[in-house]
């Protein structure tokens, strides 16, 4: 079963931490993939530019609008995300737990639909 | 091991009548059966219809042939059988259906095969993985409580849904809503891992205490129903101590039975409520209290206790005292204070300020509540209030008294404890009046 885990964060804290710090947590994300890459449970992964970076597209009418950013202001903001196989949301609750942002913000699990 | 309720293996199939005994065995033992059948057919609504079909045919062939010798083995083998009978029956319209049933006759169940013993030991693990099921974590909280109620308990949809005052629709979109979320996240049907275990037994058990607290609160009036909820909560607390005897577990078991015991004295026979120093001890359920207490023992020997144990504790020193003011306030004091360290909690600290006030006097009571409202955490709960009251009441600040019950009064919801309060105003009232 495939689950899509969004890490879900503060990306203000980025941009107030040191060179030591930020490094510190690149070091716990790099060893967290190479642990579910060894594990079979690594599917895909990717971090994300800061939302400042965002743009948001709607379609109506038949006409396109784009909007800077994201369309909703909130404290945790969506950072990155893992793609993971896992056996059930039990083992997925586990592996998302040793996502380090697990400790200062949130992951939300998403089983991805299977479609046939 | 005695297995509470069952009477699988009775000898009471000798003397009854094939269909009274399936009455009873399906009262007793469709439980077991439905939490058998949702592991081996991997999903509740499958689960659910295999084991009406199941009971159906009992009652069609049993009078013909006897009762067989393992009831349950028969109830679940049969269910499982019209499970695949239905998947193919369904297959003509959806090719995909084939396979799960070709799946599933493969998959012969381990259960049926093994000695009696071996066979109910499984069936006793398939209870726990339901209970775990029902309260995983993943649920919201009133999605946990209706399911539990629901599946482990065998209540109605509709006795649920009154029980908790919610439209029965509601509840019962709560209900398939989080079977949903069962099938489609996938949650798994099994015991935790023991590194899971604490917080999911956590979860557990805060859903049994829940539907507690939902009938002790509200065993008054008119709410008949709703103080079923709290027998109900007490069965599925002795169902989980002899399926899984952690010390939390029974703690929670001995909170329940000295709360309960003490239910007879609560109320007035005009539905009024009568507090604890108030009340008449002689009406409380004396072999309720002696089990409660012993729980609570075995649960501190075992010295990997919690809050549940420790709240089960003060019950416990309030139900030894014979009188109120024979009550070991120095204890509950102390054990109060093992609580805070434990759980930090204002309304733990309401209570050990309560506790104080007895052991030392309303002043310093009064002193620890006002300290804790002016932290504003409790500022809306009634009991903060209505205990601020009573303390002034006993200091002879008369117009403070009335202003904190007055505010009580303003938060409070229960009718029973609206009327207390009320009446505790104008007691006030009357006694200034004639000064």
């Amino acid at each position: 079963m495939k689950y899509l885990c969004l890490i879900y964060d503060n990306e203000k804290t980025w941009e107030t931490m040191s060179k030591e710090e930020s490094g510190a947590i690149y070091g716990e994300y790099y060893a967290f993939t190479e642990g579910i890459k060894k594990s079979g449970h690594y599917l895909g992964g990717n971090p994300l530019q800061p939302t400042q970076t965002a743009s948001t597209v709607r379609v109506r009418q038949g006409k396109i609008s784009t909007t800077d950013g994201p369309f909703a202001e909130t404290k945790e903001q969506l950072g990155g995300y893992y793609l993971i196989e896992s056996k059930d949301l039990n083992e997925a609750i586990q592996l998302a737990s040793r996502i380090p942002a697990a400790r200062t913000g949130s992951i939300e699990i998403r089983p991805v639909m299977a479609i046939e | 091991m005695p297995e509470e309720g069952s009477i699988a293996g009775d000898n009471a199939r000798a003397t009854t009548e094939p269909a009274e005994f399936i009455g009873a065995l399906y009262r007793s033992d469709s439980r077991r059966v439905l939490a058998t059948l949702i592991r081996l057919l991997g999903g509740f609504e499958l689960a659910e219809e295999a084991m009406h079909d199941a009971f159906i045919a009992a009652l069609e062939s049993w009078p013909r042939t006897g009762v067989p010798q393992n009831p349950r083995a028969w109830l679940i083998s049969a269910g499982r059988f019209k499970a695949i009978d239905r998947l193919r029956r369904g297959a003509r319209f959806d090719a995909a259906l084939v396979a799960i049933a070709d799946q599933l006759e493969a998959n012969a169940p381990p259960v049926l095969e093994c000695a009696d013993d071996e066979a109910n030991h499984g069936i006793e693990d398939d209870r726990l993985r339901l209970i775990f099921t029902c309260c995983h974590p993943a649920l919201t909280p009133d999605a946990r409580i209706a399911l539990t109620l629901r599946e482990v308990c065998a209540l109605g949809t509709e006795e649920i849904a009154s029980a908790f005052l919610v439209p029965a629709p509601t509840l019962a979109q709560r209900i398939v809503r989080a079977k949903g979320k069962i099938r489609d996240a996938k949650i798994p049907y099994q015991v935790p891992a023991r590194e899971e275990l604490a917080e999911r037994l956590d979860a557990v058990l805060q859903v049994i205490y829940l539907v507690f607290n939902e009938g002790y609160s509200a065993s008054l009036g008119d709410s008949v129903t709703r103080h079923d909820l709290s027998s109900e909560a007490i069965r599925l607390g002795r169902l989980l101590t002899e399926l899984l005897p952690e010390p939390e577990v029974l703690g929670l078991l001995g909170l329940m039975l000295l709360h309960d015991a003490r239910r007879p004295a609560r109320t007035s026979a005009d539905g009024d409520l009568i507090l604890l120093h108030e009340q008449d001890r002689s009406l409380w359920n004396q072999q309720q209290i002696r089990d409660g207490a012993a729980l609570v023992e075995r649960a501190l020997a075992s010295r990997r206790f919690g809050p549940y144990t420790l709240q089960a504790a003060i019950a416990a020193v309030h139900a030894d005292a014979a009188a109120a003011e024979a009550t070991d306030w120095q204890q509950i004091v102390g054990l109060y204070d093992v609580l805070l360290r434990v759980e930090a909690s204002p309304v733990v600290e309401l209570n050990r300020a309560a506790a104080v006030a007895m052991r030392d006097g309303p002043q310093a009571g009064l002193a620890l509540i006002d300290a804790i409202l002016a932290r504003g955490e409790l500022a809306e709960y009634f009991l903060a209030h209505s205990a601020r009251a009573d303390l002034c009441r006993r200091l002879g600040r008369v117009p403070e008294a009335i202003a904190a019950y007055r505010r009580a009064l303003e938060l409070a919801k229960q009718v029973p404890e609206r009327r207390f309060l009320e009446r505790r105003i104008a007691e006030l009232q009357n006694a200034s009046k004639a000064l």
